[in-house]
């Protein structure tokens, strides 16, 4: 019998190897910003439990590096996560001196390396299974209720980012209501503004090219500098229109986040809607006006429904980088996970970049997986023909 | 009645449609044939308005047919576009029932109608009713496409080059319904082709274009004795013409008394198929029999072969 390699599997088995065996699992530090020491699997956790998931590891490794069935490799990469999740817990309160409340521990790159490997063997079993959109959305939201369960199950309690969370619990929560707020406010903006913008410039050849240009050259303007220009003409409306101050609009703050966000989605958004509508087959157009639809009726019966998987995946383009770029929004005082990131980079404390880090990321995955799915499920039932 | 008077349409400097002037009868098949780019689809698309003449005028019935708004014109004239242009979002029963619905049709009058069409062609509504134009073969999307066009019951249906994409066997099929719905309904119809096999068999005038004039128009059997130019002759082939003209006639026309040994021939087979069956299996006559089975008589090589020499 000849054994045989999966491409992937050695790839993933190199990177978890090396990050059992090499990388420190976890780091200790003494306080939230002094430098840290290094704790390997079998110093991180108690003496039954290191070599347990050294077990586990090399276990799914070996499965992932060999070709093996698509069921072995789900359990695997999955039983692996599982005790990775629980087991960084253990390792805090391992770790975590009695009745000390100062030392922070935290995973370090061996714990993310394989995260990162096991995660990437799941995605590819879950690609290779071909799931539906809704199986897709259904592991999402797995996912994120076990990893909610963990959470409030306080097994994770003793390690650093959370400890930074317990100190912020409050603005954490508000930080995050402002980050989503400007993000799909934004993105909600954009579609109101950008679809019929769309519309206009697929009608009115001449207004395309003009549009589109300029609203490339915005995609291409650093959001710290589109803040900047932001700040004088929004300083001066909020003086000089009366009420728009009242309406919470200032040249710092929320205001020219808000702005800059949605002036960097509109371009996703019309340009989408233009390619959308352009790919809408003349016959259906022409049959369109053949049977005798209005122009009205034709857009909403016939382009719009063909354009719209094309539109949404103007929508997702935005939504994503709106979470993302909404982070930025903090170094203006327009609030968002931002706030923590730059407090961290400016305390120097890790775990507090990592606090506004990680909801960022998780909310970006999210949206992502959640888009994808309903672009999927429209394309599928309104497939255009090929003829 | 459908009256085109002097219709030119220029795009720029360029005349596609030339001074086209002709009457078509009310339920009667008028063909279109010329080569491509000789402005057939342009003038179809004129009679209504999806493209605006630049001169003359076109009635329907007597009235202008721009004394109503484009749209309201649209829905009363059926439609059948090149390759089928279904809605490739909407199921087949949504499809057939898009002209009903824009006349605001009650829900249960459009079921209906939509069932009657699916029945008619051989759909069954319950299962083809709710699939989508691309779970269908090419032959069942063209169906949908001309049952859409017929659905709030047009008096004129326009069709361009409804059959192209199809293989022959399907196509023969499609033919032979559009020709039994004709009849069944009386609507008169404007048909546009590059096939001149076609014409002559659907045809009951053929209006030969070339480069956006009308070059001739008359009965098929007119056109094969007396094409009006070269363009014309060539258009009909030549080595052709014998075989088209038998084509348009029924067996049962070409009966003579007598009998013959062998599998009978129905009555209404063209006298073409009759001709090539007697040369095929090498005999001189044929049985005929009519649509009872009741036997008519005979058809004879010797005929045939008269009947397809030109007309006095
Ligand atoms: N919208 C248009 N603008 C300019 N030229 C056109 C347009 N539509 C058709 N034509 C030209 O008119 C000629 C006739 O076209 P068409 O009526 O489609 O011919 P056919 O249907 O006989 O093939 C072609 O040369 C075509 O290029
Ligand atoms: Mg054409």
């Amino acid at each position: 019998m000849t054994i045989r390699f999966d491409k992937l599997g050695v790839v993933i088995a190199a990177i978890a190897a090396y990050a059992a065996l090499v990388a420190p699992f976890a780091t200790f530090r003494a306080n939230r910003i002094v430098p840290g020491e290094a704790r390997s699997v079998l110093e991180a956790l108690p003496t039954a439990v290191g070599p347990l998931l050294l077990a586990i590891v090399i276990v799914g490794a070996l499965i992932a590096l060999l070709k093996t069935p698509l069921v072995l490799r789900l359990a695997a990469s999955v039983v692996a996560l599982i005790a990775l999740a629980i087991l960084i817990g253990i390792a805090g309160s391992f770790l975590t001196p009695a009745g000390n409340t100062f030392a922070r521990i935290s995973p370090a790159s061996g714990f993310w390396l394989l995260i990162f490997a096991f995660t990437l063997l799941l995605a590819d079993v879950l690609t290779r299974l071909n799931l539906s959109p809704w199986a897709r959305v259904g592991v999402l939201v797995v996912a994120a209720l076990a990893i909610g369960l963990l959470l409030i199950s306080g097994q994770w309690n003793s390690l650093s980012i959370l400890k930074e969370y317990a100190n912020r619990a409050d603005s954490f929560w508000a930080e995050g209501s402002k980050h989503v707020t400007l993000a799909l406010g934004s993105l909600a903006a954009a579609v109101i503004v950008g679809l019929p913008l769309g519309i206009l410039c697929h009608r009115v050849e001449k207004l395309r090219a003009g549009v589109l240009n300029v609203l490339n050259i915005i995609q291409t303007i650093p959001s710290i500098a589109l803040f900047g220009l932001l700040i004088a003409p929004l300083g001066w409306v909020a003086a000089h229109v009366p009420g728009a101050a009242a309406l919470g609009i200032r040249g710092i703050g929320t205001a020219p986040a808000f702005v800059a966000l949605f002036l960097y989605s509109l371009l996703p958004v019309v340009a989408n809607t233009v390619v959308g509508l352009a790919g809408v087959p003349r016959a259906a157009n022409d049959a369109a006006r053949g049977m005798g639809m209005t122009d009205r009726q034709r857009l909403f019966g016939v382009e719009f429904p063909l354009a719209f998987p094309v539109i949404l995946t103007g929508i997702r383009i935005v939504l994503v980088q709106n979470i993302g770029l909404a982070t930025i929004a903090a170094l203006i005082g327009g609030g968002g996970f931002g706030v923590f990131v730059f407090q961290g980079v400016g305390q120097t404390a890790m775990d507090l970049v990592l606090l506004g880090a990680v909801p960022t990321v998780a909310l970006a995955f999210a949206a992502a997986i959640i888009l994808d799915a309903v672009i999927e499920m429209t394309a599928t039932k309104r497939r255009v023909e090929t003829a | 009645m459908i009256e085109i008077e002097g219709i030119t349409k220029r795009y720029d400097e360029t005349t596609v449609v030339d001074d086209v002037s002709m009457v078509i009868e009310p339920r009667t098949i008028a063909v279109i044939v010329g080569t491509s780019g000789s402005g057939k689809t342009t003038l179809l698309r004129m009679i209504n308005r999806l493209v605006e003449p630049t001169a003359g005028i076109i009635k329907l019935d007597g009235k202008d047919n721009r004394s109503l708004p484009g749209y309201e014109l649209r829905r009363s004239i059926g439609y059948a576009i090149q390759g089928h242009g279904l809605f490739p979002h909407r199921t087949v029963a949504q499809n057939i029932a898009t002209v009903p619905v824009l006349l605001g049709w009650d829900k249960a009058r459009i079921k209906a109608r939509v069932d009657e069409l699916m029945t008619l062609y051989q759909l069954d509504p319950e299962a083809y009713g709710p699939r989508y134009p691309h779970e269908l073969s090419g032959g069942q999307q063209q169906r949908v496409g001309v049952a859409r066009a017929l659905a709030a019951e047009p008096n004129v249906l326009l069709m361009d080059e409804p059959f192209g994409a199809l293989d022959p066997i399907i196509r023969n099929k499609a033919q032979e319904d559009l020709l039994a719905i004709q009849k069944r309904f009386g609507t008169t119809i404007i048909l546009v082709t590059h096939d001149m096999e076609e014409a002559v068999h659907m045809g009951d005038k053929i209006a030969v274009m070339d480069a956006g004039k009308l070059v001739q128009y008359a009965k098929p059997a007119e056109i094969l004795a007396k094409p009006a130019s070269a363009f014309v002759e060539t258009l009909v082939g030549a080595s052709e013409k014998p075989f088209r003209l038998l084509s348009l006639g029924r067996v049962s026309d070409a009966v003579e008394k007598g009998t013959a040994e062998g599998e009978a021939i129905p009555g209404d087979a063209s006298q073409r198929d009759a001709l090539a069956e007697l040369l095929w299996s090498g005999r001189p006559a044929l049985p005929v029999k009519g649509e009872d089975g009741k036997p008519l008589g005979r058809v004879t090589v010797d005929g045939l072969v008269k009947r397809a020499a030109r007309p006095a």
